[in-house]
C-alpha cells in the first residue's frame, strides 16, 4: 500500500500516527459535533478525543479508541492541537463521497509536534494526496464538572424514536424544555413555538426505552433550541442516546454510535440550561 | 369538541392536511353539520380546497357545544401537519390514534397524536377565530360533466411537467383535449406544446352540454376522481366522494377571451370579454361572483349530477404518492377546490348556488373495476 511505503526515518519524527483503512470511520464522527470551525484534538494511548464548544454553553464531544485505527502510535503521554475542523472534514474526504463497495479512502493522520501541522495522507485507487493543515495552540476545553454522582436523573433510549421527534421540533420555540420524572409523563420533550407548545412523551415502559432511572424529584429544564438543534447530527448517526441531567439542570446526552465496520465510539454533549433573566 | 380517528384514516387525516398545506397558509376548521370541515384557500385566492369528513370517518364524534365553532391557525407551521404529513410514508405505521379536541374556555385546539412505542405527541395551539370559508358554486348547475378513474386522471397529468403553470382543458361533444397553456402566440413558437386528447369513452361518464375550453393553473391541481367543469362561470370543479368523507376543490380558470388560441372549441358566448393579465386566473365576473357575500347552504340529499362514486385505485401510482387517494373502502377521499370566502349571513337565497355536501351512499366497493383505458 502506497501510505506504508514512507521511510523510517519519516516515521521517527511524528509523535503520533493514527491510520484508519477506512476513513469514514473518523469523517463521519467529526461530522457528527461539526457545530463549529475549530476542534480541539487531544490524543492519549486510549485513543482520539476531538472536542468541539459554542459559545461557552455547549460543548461536543467525539471518542475514537485506539482500537478503531489500525494503526496507532502515540510517542507522548497526550498529544494536543487545535485544527479547523472544515478544512479537515473537507481534506477527509477529498475523493469525494464514493458509493462504490469496497472503494474507500485509507488514511494516514500524522503530527510532529507543536509549531507543525497536521499531515494528512490520503490514498484511494491508487491516487495519494497528502494534506498538510495548519495547527494552533489548543484551548483548554471546558470542564462541565459532569460527574455521575451529581446526576439526578437518567434515561437511555433507542436513537429511533428520540429521531423523529427531534426532526418535528418546532424551531419557533426559543428552547427545549425536558422534563424527567418518576411519575407521569416519565421523560418529556416540550417547545413553545409561535402557534402553541408541543409535547412528546416518552412512557417509561415503552420499548424504546432501555433505561429509566429517575430520582423521587421530577426535574424540568430548559436549553437553548439553538444550541441543541445540532445535536440531531450525532442523533441521526446513533443507534442509542442517554439522557442526563445532574442537579444543576446540567444536560448530557451520550451517543453510541457505529461506525461503517461495526466498531462503537462514542459522541456526548454537555448543555448549560437556559437560564431565565429575571425582569425588573 | 372531540374526534378520534384511528387506523388507515389517520392517514387519510394527514393527507387532507397535507393536501391542504399545499394549497393555502392556514387551515381553516369548522363544525359543520355533517361534520367536520378542513379548508384551506390560497393567497390569490384563485384555488380553495374542502375535506368534509363525517362522523363516521372518526371513531369517536362529538361535535363542540358551540356548533357554530370555526377557527383558522397556520397550516404549514401547524405541528399536527408538520407531524402528520412528514415523512407520511410512514405514517401509518408510527400513528396509530390521532385525537382532536376543542377547549373553548381557553381558545385552544390540542391534538394528540399516539404513536408506536408508547410515544405520546401532544400539540396545545392557538386558533384565530375567523370567517367561514366557503367558495361558491354549484355542481348541479354543471353544464359539463366529465367522471373518470383517479388513474386516468393522473396518467393524464403525468405527461405534463412539473413545472407547468397553466393547463387548458378543452371539452367537445365527444372528445376532452388537455393543452399545456402558453401566454403569447410567440413563445408557442419556442415552447413545447403537449396536447392530450381523450375520447369519451375514457370516461365513466360523459356528459358535455356546452362546447368550451377553460384554463386553470395545473399547480393546483392534484388528485382528482370526478371533472365537473362549470361552463358558465369557468371554475373547474374537482369533487371527490366517499362515505364518510367528501371533497371539494375548485380552482379559478382564465378567461377563454384573453387567449386566441382556440382550434378546436368555440368559446362559450357567455365568457367575458375583458382581457386578463396574465398571471391573474380571475375574471371580473368572477371577482365579483366570488365575492358575493352569499351562504352556502349545505341542502339535504338532492340529486348529484354525478354517478355514485368510484373506487379510487391508483395506490401504485407513483406520481400521486403523496397525495394518494386512501386505500381501503372506507377511506376514499374526495378533493374539491372552491373559490372564494363567503360570510355567514343566517338567510340564503333560494336560488343560491348550493353544493351538495351530503354524504353518498357508497357504491358497493368493486375493487375489480379497471380504469378505462
Amino acid at each position: 500500500m502506497p501510505l506504508s511505503t514512507q521511510s523510517q526515518a519519516d516515521a521517527d519524527q511524528y509523535i503520533l500516527i493514527a491510520s484508519l483503512d477506512n476513513a469514514r470511520n473518523l469523517s463521519n464522527i467529526l461530522k457528527a459535533i461539526s457545530l463549529r470551525d475549530h476542534a480541539i484534538f487531544n490524543a492519549t494511548q486510549n485513543g482520539l478525543k476531538v472536542t468541539v464548544e459554542d459559545s461557552k454553553c455547549l460543548q461536543a464531544n467525539a471518542f475514537i479508541q485506539a482500537e478503531i485505527f489500525q494503526e496507532y502510535i502515540i510517542k507522548e503521554d497526550a498529544v494536543g492541537f487545535q485544527v479547523n475542523l472544515t478544512v479537515l472534514l473537507d481534506c477527509l474526504t477529498i475523493f469525494g463521497g464514493s458509493t462504490v463497495p469496497g472503494v474507500c479512502t485509507a488514511l494516514r493522520m500524522c503530527y510532529n509536534g507543536y509549531g507543525y501541522p497536521l499531515t494528512l495522507f490520503l490514498e484511494e485507487g491508487g491516487v495519494v494526496t497528502v494534506c498538510k493543515i495548519n495547527t494552533q495552540e489548543p484551548e483548554e476545553p471546558i470542564d462541565f464538572d459532569f460527574c455521575s454522582t451529581n446526576v439526578t436523573n437518567k434515561v437511555i433510549l433507542q436513537s429511533e424514536s428520540l429521531k423523529e421527534a427531534f426532526s418535528e421540533l418546532d424551531m419557533t420555540s426559543e428552547v427545549l424544555q425536558i422534563t424527567m420524572s418518576p411519575s407521569h409523563p416519565y421523560f418529556r420533550l416540550s417547545t413553545f413555538g409561535n402557534s402553541g407548545n408541543a409535547h412528546y412523551d416518552y412512557p417509561k415502559d415503552s420499548d424504546m426505552m432501555e433505561l429509566f432511572h429517575c430520582t423521587s424529584e421530577a426535574s424540568t429544564c430548559k436549553y437553548k433550541m439553538s444550541l441543541l438543534k445540532p445535536s440531531t447530527k450525532a442523533l441521526a448517526l446513533s443507534c442509542k442516546v442517554s439522557v442526563r441531567t445532574d442537579s444543576r439542570g446540567f444536560l448530557s446526552l451520550q451517543y453510541l454510535v457505529r461506525n461503517d465496520d461495526g466498531q462503537i465510539c462514542f459522541v456526548e454533549y454537555y448543555c448549560c440550561p437556559d437560564e431565565e433573566v429575571e425582569e425588573e | 369538541m372531540d374526534c378520534v380517528a384511528t387506523g388507515g384514516n389517520v392517514k387519510v387525516l394527514a393527507k387532507a392536511i397535507h393536501s391542504l398545506s399545499r394549497i393555502g397558509e392556514e387551515l381553516y376548521l369548522e363544525s359543520v353539520e355533517d361534520g367536520l370541515a378542513l379548508r384551506s384557500v390560497n393567497s390569490s385566492r384563485s384555488a380553495f380546497a374542502c375535506f368534509l369528513l363525517s362522523p363516521l370517518f372518526f371513531q369517536k364524534y362529538q361535535a363542540p357545544s358551540d356548533q357554530s365553532f370555526r377557527c383558522k391557525m397556520p397550516i404549514k407551521v401547524t405541528l399536527p401537519a408538520k407531524s402528520l404529513s412528514c415523512s407520511l410514508a410512514s405514517l401509518d405505521r408510527s400513528v396509530e390514534k390521532c385525537r382532536i379536541q376543542l377547549d373553548s374556555e381557553k381558545n385552544r385546539l390540542t391534538i394528540t397524536l399516539h404513536c408506536k412505542h408508547g410515544l405520546l405527541k401532544t400539540h396545545n395551539l392557538s386558533f384565530q377565530d375567523c370567517e367561514s370559508l366557503q367558495a361558491v358554486f354549484d355542481k348541479e348547475s354543471c353544464a359539463n360533466v366529465l367522471q373518470a378513474q383517479p388513474r386516468l386522471m393522473v396518467d393524464t397529468v403525468l405527461h405534463f411537467p412539473p413545472s407547468l403553470e397553466e393547463v387548458n382543458l378543452s371539452v367537445t361533444s365527444d372528445r376532452v383535449w388537455l393543452r399545456n397553456h402558453v401566454e403569447d402566440d410567440a413563445d408557442s413558437l419556442r415552447a413545447m406544446m403537449t396536447e392530450l386528447c381523450l375520447s369519451s369513452e375514457e370516461f365513466d361518464h360523459f356528459a358535455v352540454g356546452t362546447q368550451t375550453s377553460v384554463t386553470f393553473c395545473l399547480k393546483e391541481l392534484r388528485v382528482t376522481v370526478y371533472l365537473c367543469i362549470l361552463t358558465r362561470l369557468s371554475p373547474v370543479i374537482l369533487s371527490v366522494t366517499d362515505s364518510v368523507l367528501e371533497a371539494n376543490f375548485v380552482l379559478a380558470t382564465l378567461s377563454e377571451d384573453s387567449h386566441p388560441k382556440k382550434n378546436h372549441v368555440n368559446s362559450d358566448t357567455k365568457h367575458p370579454d375583458t382581457e386578463q393579465p396574465p398571471d391573474d386566473f380571475m375574471s371580473d365576473d368572477m371577482d365579483s361572483f366570488l365575492i358575493a357575500m352569499e351562504t352556502s347552504e349545505l341542502p339535504g340529499p338532492s340529486h348529484v349530477p354525478t354517478s355514485p362514486p368510484q373506487p379510487t385505485n391508483n395506490r401504485k401510482h407513483s406520481f400521486i404518492e403523496d397525495e394518494a387517494l386512501a386505500e381501503g373502502p372506507p377511506n376514499k377521499k374526495f378533493c374539491s377546490l372552491f373559490f372564494g370566502s363567503v360570510l355567514p349571513t343566517p338567510s340564503q337565497l333560494p336560488n343560491q348556488t348550493m353544493q351538495s355536501q351530503e354524504v353518498l351512499a357508497s357504491d358497493s366497493e368493486d375493487e375489480n373495476q379497471t380504469e378505462t383505458s
